[in-house]
């Protein structure tokens, strides 16, 4: 079982509020499912002929390297949906 | 003529014949919705200017006699993660509920460039993370055959649309068996396409290496008008391949069909295993050629899925940080309460848990057991079927060990939940498209046959479909 201390740090890590009874019932269903992937611990991964690469399935469809046209418009649509802001730029609250 | 009964093809035909207009077409589907959505709840958002403004446009092209594209005036629907310009955008989740998305999904453009008319945005679990519409931070969608049960997730709405006649077809979205579990559940098609055939972009992601955009519609056919639409090559999304669909002439006769024995033994339904065997059983009778199969690391997927899938989410979800878009938390002091409370406050129940599965998994000391470990075993998935398409054409398996459960039923019960992707996950897996086809019912619930094929075998899987359908 998962104890409340690291699924308090998990929750910190992920930047994550959680609140007391919020907190247990995650405890209590993250070891349920962390309990279940033990399952793979059998699978026998020493055949596997290639090892895992998602790179693969991807390769040489990498874009040029290529100044885009700009579209004004939709910079200025996206900046409307900043929660604050001032003038072009994003507000946030202090750091620290 | 009752308009809401047509396909994309019979539609097409009775414009073009000008027995009615696209402007009368969508106005009928508008009424239908206002009248029975309330039961239903397929939809979230209705985007009614648009869709009267699009059918418009499409009826001065069809008024002026030129040919005109098969979705040109056809009124459709879209999970509410595909973004529509101007339009809201939420992903089922209270932390977009007031996102307008700024552009179009490549998919949308591609619609909109063939004349199409999109009625609204549909209900989904909270960023396509569920199997029931369930996890939806607005409301749960019904199944249509059954409003006491769920119309199966995460593309529910889409499905429920089409089911209920409130769109002629939908666009969905499958990262683990979101188009095909919702339309086995509700007794429509659905085509989960192949990882790359469909450009990605402007879908709200979940778990990048497994998210395609896909068709849900009334027929086969239908199916394949609106995958040739929406698929191929797209700058914006890397992973999009240059995938021009040609029409299969397969011929069904000695044709190899393979049953994996994995899908055949517990926790099936006996009622859905002897639907899908009856259908084996009439496919072979003409003339298909049907063998055992064996795709041994089954057992494993949900697993391997499981870890994979919150892995990626807990990056995704990264993004959804109160600063750039979607819900801020006002009342906090400083930069980093901004982060936890908003967060905490904006994402629902199932996105929490998956975001803390994958932050665990990932993180420094668990990456080898977990991240790594799943990685490894998606190969051995992926060479399951690698070998399998050795000895076979095409395989045959049930969407879904059971048919569409009662809303709450499953609701306290996350890992149960997720068993409901056995059949369908491991296709993605392995990056493989699939199809799910209406081939029965027990009582008044939908059963599903699913219908896999290779890598970009789409066209071979329509033709299948095709021939089942007319069989049944």
């Amino acid at each position: 079982m998962i104890s409340k201390e690291e699924v308090k740090h998990i929750a910190k890590l992920a930047r994550l509020e959680l609140k007391e009874g919020e907190l247990e019932k995650m405890q209590k269903e993250l070891s349920a499912i962390l309990d279940y992937f033990d399952l793979l611990k059998k699978a026998n991964t020493s055949k596997l002929k290639r090892q895992p690469s998602f790179a693969k399935a991807t390769e040489g469809q990498a874009r040029k390297d290529e100044i885009a046209a700009k579209n004004h418009s939709l910079a200025e649509k996206i900046m409307n949906a900043f929660p604050d802001r001032k003038d072009d730029y994003i507000k946030v609250k202090a750091i620290l | 003529m009752n308009l809401l009964e047509l396909t994309i093809k019979e539609a097409h035909d009775g414009l073009k014949k000008k027995d009615f207009s696209s402007t009368e077409l969508t106005r009928a589907y508008l009424s239908e919705i206002k009248k029975n959505d309330k039961k239903i709840g397929a939809y979230l958002n209705l985007t009614e200017d648009l869709a009267l403004s699009q059918a418009k446009k499409a009826d001065e092209i069809i008024s002026s006699g030129k040919d005109f594209e098969f979705l040109a005036g056809i009124p459709c629907s879209v999970k509410d993660a595909i973004l529509v310009e101007g339009e809201k955008c939420t992903a089922g989740s209270k932390i977009l509920e007031n996102y307008v998305a700024p552009y179009d999904a490549t998919v949308i453009k591609k619609l909109k460039s063939k004349g199409a008319v999109i009625l609204g945005k549909t209900n989904l679990d909270e960023f396509a993370m569920g199997v029931s519409t369930e996890n939806s931070a607005f409301k749960v969608t019904k199944n249509p055959n059954d409003l006491n049960r769920v119309a199966g997730g995460s593309s529910g709405g889409s499905a429920a649309s089409v089911a209920s006649k409130e769109a002629c077809y939908s666009l969905g979205s499958d990262t683990g068996g979101s188009i095909r579990l919702p339309a086995s559940f509700c007794g429509v098609v659905g085509l989960n396409p192949t990882y790359g055939a469909v450009s990605r972009s402007g879908l709200v992601a979940m778990a990048s290496s497994l998210d395609q955009i896909g068709p849900i519609a009334k027929t086969v056919e239908d199916a394949e008008i609106i995958f040739k639409a929406i698929s191929g090559k797209d700058p914006l999304d890397a992973t999009s391949k240059d995938y021009n669909f040609e029409k299969s002439n397969l011929k069904i006769e000695g044709l190899k069909i393979g049953i994996p024995k994995e899908y055949f033994t517990d926790g099936i339904d006996p009622e859905v295993k002897k639907i899908i065997e009856n259908i084996i059983k009439k496919a072979k009778e003409r003339g298909v050629k049907i063998i055992e199969i064996s795709l041994p690391n089954t057992e494993y997927a949900i697993a391997c899925y499981y870890i994979i899938v919150p892995s990626e989410v807990s990056a995704n979800l990264a993004r959804f940080d109160g600063i750039k878009y979607g819900l801020s938390n006002k009342s906090s002091k400083d930069l980093f309460e901004v982060y936890l409370k908003s967060r905490g406050e904006g994402f629902g129940p199932e996105p929490k848990r998956r975001i803390l599965v994958g932050t665990y998994a990932l993180s420094s000391g668990y990456y080898d057991e977990y991240y790594k470990k799943a990685q490894e075993i998606r190969n051995l998935i992926r060479e399951d079927f690698i070998n399998a398409f050795k000895k076979v054409d095409l395989i045959f398996s049930p969407v879904s060990p059971i048919p569409a459960f009662k809303i709450g039923e499953k609701t306290n019960d996350p890992l149960s939940m997720y068993l409901m992707d056995i059949y369908t996950c491991p296709v993605k897996l392995a990056g493989i498209p699939a199809i799910s086809l209406p081939v029965g019912k027990i009582g008044n619930l939908p059963v599903g046959l699913q219908i896999i094929g290779n890598h970009f075998q789409e066209n071979n899987i329509l033709s299948m479909a095709s021939f089942i359908e007319k069989m049944l």
